[in-house]
């Protein structure tokens, strides 16, 4: 039987097991919604900007590895859809992203609502599909599925003509799908896993510097399991934070630009250099002249254009984390394999030397509520087991710093696009995977404006999500940013005219708690964790000009930090 | 490469994107076509020539990447040159033409239009050759190539 375009989508989308539609409806894609308002299988959730759409599928499949989708009407709806995939795309989150077109006849022509999807998306996409017959379609969803959740992940945009989702065609949905141009790797070179096991065998001073990767490739548990072996030192990325249990006494904390001293001094002074899906991002190899100067560098990556992008590789393996790592841990057991104890004691007293600065530490009888003893009192009332996203700056970063996460997809935030805006959005996404779970949105009060309509979205489907507004009046990272670096010229730093977010929050019906004296901290939050079916907004009046520490400046080498 | 529409944007975009510089670039469907063959030269460094074929590659629309500089191979341009062409220089330009192997294709009692067919350097030594002001018109095709012998680009 012949169907129309309209609910092959939905056929296709229900073939691919998808439980949400992330959306906003108009004029190119009404007849999708009126397919989508006739089945019972998916939920649509209606946003009330498509660029929290795209934030909310994200958070979604960050949280639990499905592919987010998107569904956005043409123009406007894909336009405002693109810092959303851009967001997806630096972190490589896979999410198919569906945006109306006007029909095939109009296309070039200027016509209402018309915009180049395909060419305004390239740049920041995986791939993206123009449907340019009705025949097409179907196969064309399957493709994207594919391309968005295999090999390195990524978005996939598929742009769908008004009129193709009317006409007619045959259905029937490939089990599987074949492209001659695609075949991303899957196993690991056998030589290159013998050389990095030997280099972990002689290794004096090595350390484990491992990213969004290991999460994304589910790849914790062996990760774990290697370093727990041969005993050596962990440190995650801001991607890659509950990649290894942060609790455990081998992770020395994150690296880069705020990373902990012990992370960022054992980079700089490795002797092996062992990294794992991460892609030695400026921020965290700081100058790349001065990136680990003694080291030879192991990079495990599914990625091949990742391998000595930046820095220079010594051992280069192409493959997915868990499958290289499980191979790595094989050769590790049947040969008996072990490190060099007695150089790894020696390294471990150093390293232990260097976290001996505590290099985290603030003022704790200040009079103003401090945010690190906010991000402190939240993961003790938690018990470490909620699921953070966070939005843009300073709060990022303590909250990065100051929750501990030992389970991997419990952090939550944009780390290579640094979207502000993007907090809010993704836990609702998170909420709809993990619907039991406590989801905290940490935020500042310049980040939760950028997408503060999504308070009535959270009222609509009753989500319970807890927001943790730090606020200083400033936006903090900017500010701190001028206070070393701009003599203090605060330009346009500070946040004049903010609304009243307890009356805010109450207006769309949730409940909303200002919190101004640290006494208060820990009290309120539990009473808004007692509250587990509403939506809470913790609006902490902080310390204004608390900065984030440690801090490599720009150009700086990974020992060269500036500490509290 | 897939012939499919958009495919010569995303190398295109991917070169101003990263900041790599294409010299020539010359694209046609093949003999199968679902397949066009498109020849690029550009210029860098060891590691930024692997960082371009790895992003190349990276491409779904890129079937095959060959970098014909890591064997012998053969590369040649296509030029026409239109040229003034009255009295005493008329025959002065056909012998060049000859010495250059190329072959007036279109003539008119001012002017005519040469085609040469080699590498670029050969090409450019012709215009270097023709007096200055003779000059009319050049068109130039940018760079095709195929590797010698038994190595070759084929699926």
């Amino acid at each position: 039987m012949e169907l129309t375009g309209a609910e092959i989508f939905v056929r296709s989308l229900e073939a691919e097991g998808v439980e949400f539609i992330f959306g906003y409806p108009g004029g190119a894609v009404l007849h999708i919604y009126d397919a989508l308002y006739k089945q019972d299988k998916m939920k649509h959730i209606l946003v009330r900007h498509e660029q929290a759409a795209t934030h909310a599928a994200d958070g979604y499949a960050r949280s639990c590895g499905k592919p987010g989708v998107v569904l956005v009407t043409s123009g406007p709806g894909a336009t405002n859809a693109v810092t959303g995939i851009a967001t997806a795309y630096m972190d490589s989150i896979p999410m198919v992203v569906f945006t109306g077109q006007v029909p095939t006849h109009l296309i070039g022509n200027d016509a209402f609502q018309e915009a180049d999807n395909i060419g305004i998306t390239r740049p920041c996409v995986k791939h993206n599909f123009l449907v340019k017959d009705v025949r097409d379609l179907a196969k064309t969803i399957k493709k994207a599925f594919y391309v968005a959740t295999t090999g390195r992940p990524g978005p996939v945009v598929v742009d769908i003509p008004k009129d193709i989702t009317a006409n007619k065609a045959e259905f029937s949905y490939p089990d599987k799908i074949d492209m001659r141009s695609y075949n991303p790797v899957q196993i690991g070179h056998t030589g290159q896993i013998k050389r990095a096991v030997k280099l972990m065998q002689t290794a004096r001073r090595p350390i484990l510097y491992t990213g969004g990767g290991v999460i994304l490739g589910d790849a914790s548990a062996a990760l774990t399991e290697l370093a727990k072996i041969m005993n050596f030192p962990v440190t995650n990325t801001l991607m890659g934070l509950g990649a290894y249990p942060a609790t455990d006494s081998q992770f020395v904390g994150m690296l880069g630009m705020h990373g902990t001293y012990e992370a960022n001094m054992a980079m700089h002074h490795c002797d092996v250099l062992f990294a794992i899906g991460a892609r030695f991002d400026d921020r965290v190899t700081g100058h790349i002249e001065k990136f680990c100067p003694n080291a030879t560098i192991v990079h495990v990556d599914i990625d091949p254009a990742s391998i000595s992008k930046n820095v220079k590789v010594d051992v280069p393996i192409v493959g997915c984390v868990d499958n290289v790592l499980k191979a790595m841990l094989h050769e590790i057991k049947g040969n008996d394999v072990h490190s060099n104890a007695v150089a790894l004691k020696e390294w471990w007293q150093q390293i232990d030397e260097w976290r001996s600065k505590d290099c985290l530490k603030y003022e704790r009888d200040s009079e103003a509520i401090k945010p690190q003893f906010v991000l402190e009192t939240l993961y003790k009332l938690t018990e470490g087991d909620a699921f953070i996203t966070s939005d843009v700056g300073q709060h990022q970063m303590w909250a990065a710093q100051f929750y501990k996460f030992d389970k991997p997809r419990r952090w939550i935030n944009s780390g290579g696009l640094g979207t502000m805006g993007f907090g809010l959005p993704a836990a609702m996404g998170v909420q709809f995977a993990h619907p039991d779970a406590t989801v905290a949105c940490v935020t500042g009060e310049g980040s939760i404006q950028m997408c503060i309509q999504e308070l009535s979205t959270c009222t609509q489907y009753s989500l319970p999500v807890k927001i943790i507004n730090l606020n200083n009046g400033y936006l903090g990272m900017v500010r701190q940013w001028q206070e070393f670096f701009y003599q203090k010229r605060y330009a346009m730093s500070y946040m004049e005219s903010l609304p009243d977010f307890v009356k805010l929050a109450e207006s769309y019906g949730h409940v909303g708690m200002k919190i101004t004296h640290p006494g208060d901290v820990e009290g309120a939050l539990m009473e808004m964790l007692k509250l587990k079916n509403r939506l809470v907004f913790m609006d902490f009046i902080t310390d204004k000009t608390e900065n984030v520490y440690p801090m490599i400046p720009a150009g700086g080498g990974q020992n060269e930090m500036i500490l509290v | 490469m897939e012939n499919e529409a958009g495919a010569l944007s995303r190398v295109a975009g991917l070169f101003s994107a990263r900041g790599y510089n294409i010299e020539s670039l010359t694209v046609a469907p093949t003999e199968d076509p679902s397949l066009s063959r498109m020849t690029l030269v550009t210029r860098g460094t060891d590691e930024i020539i692997e960082q371009i074929t790895k992003q190349l590659n990276k491409l779904i629309d890129v079937v095959k990447l060959m970098d014909m500089t890591d064997g012998p191979h053969i590369e040649r341009e296509m030029m026409l040159v239109k040229v003034h062409a009255e009295g005493e220089r008329r025959n002065e330009l056909k012998r060049l033409a000859d010495i250059f192997r190329g072959r007036i294709i279109d003539v008119t009692d001012q002017n005519y239009t040469i085609e040469l067919t080699g590498a670029g350097d050969k090409l450019d030594a012709f215009l270097q050759a023709l007096d200055r002001g003779v000059i009319i018109e050049v068109v130039r095709s940018g760079v095709s190539g195929i590797s010698r012998g038994e190595r070759s680009l084929k699926l």
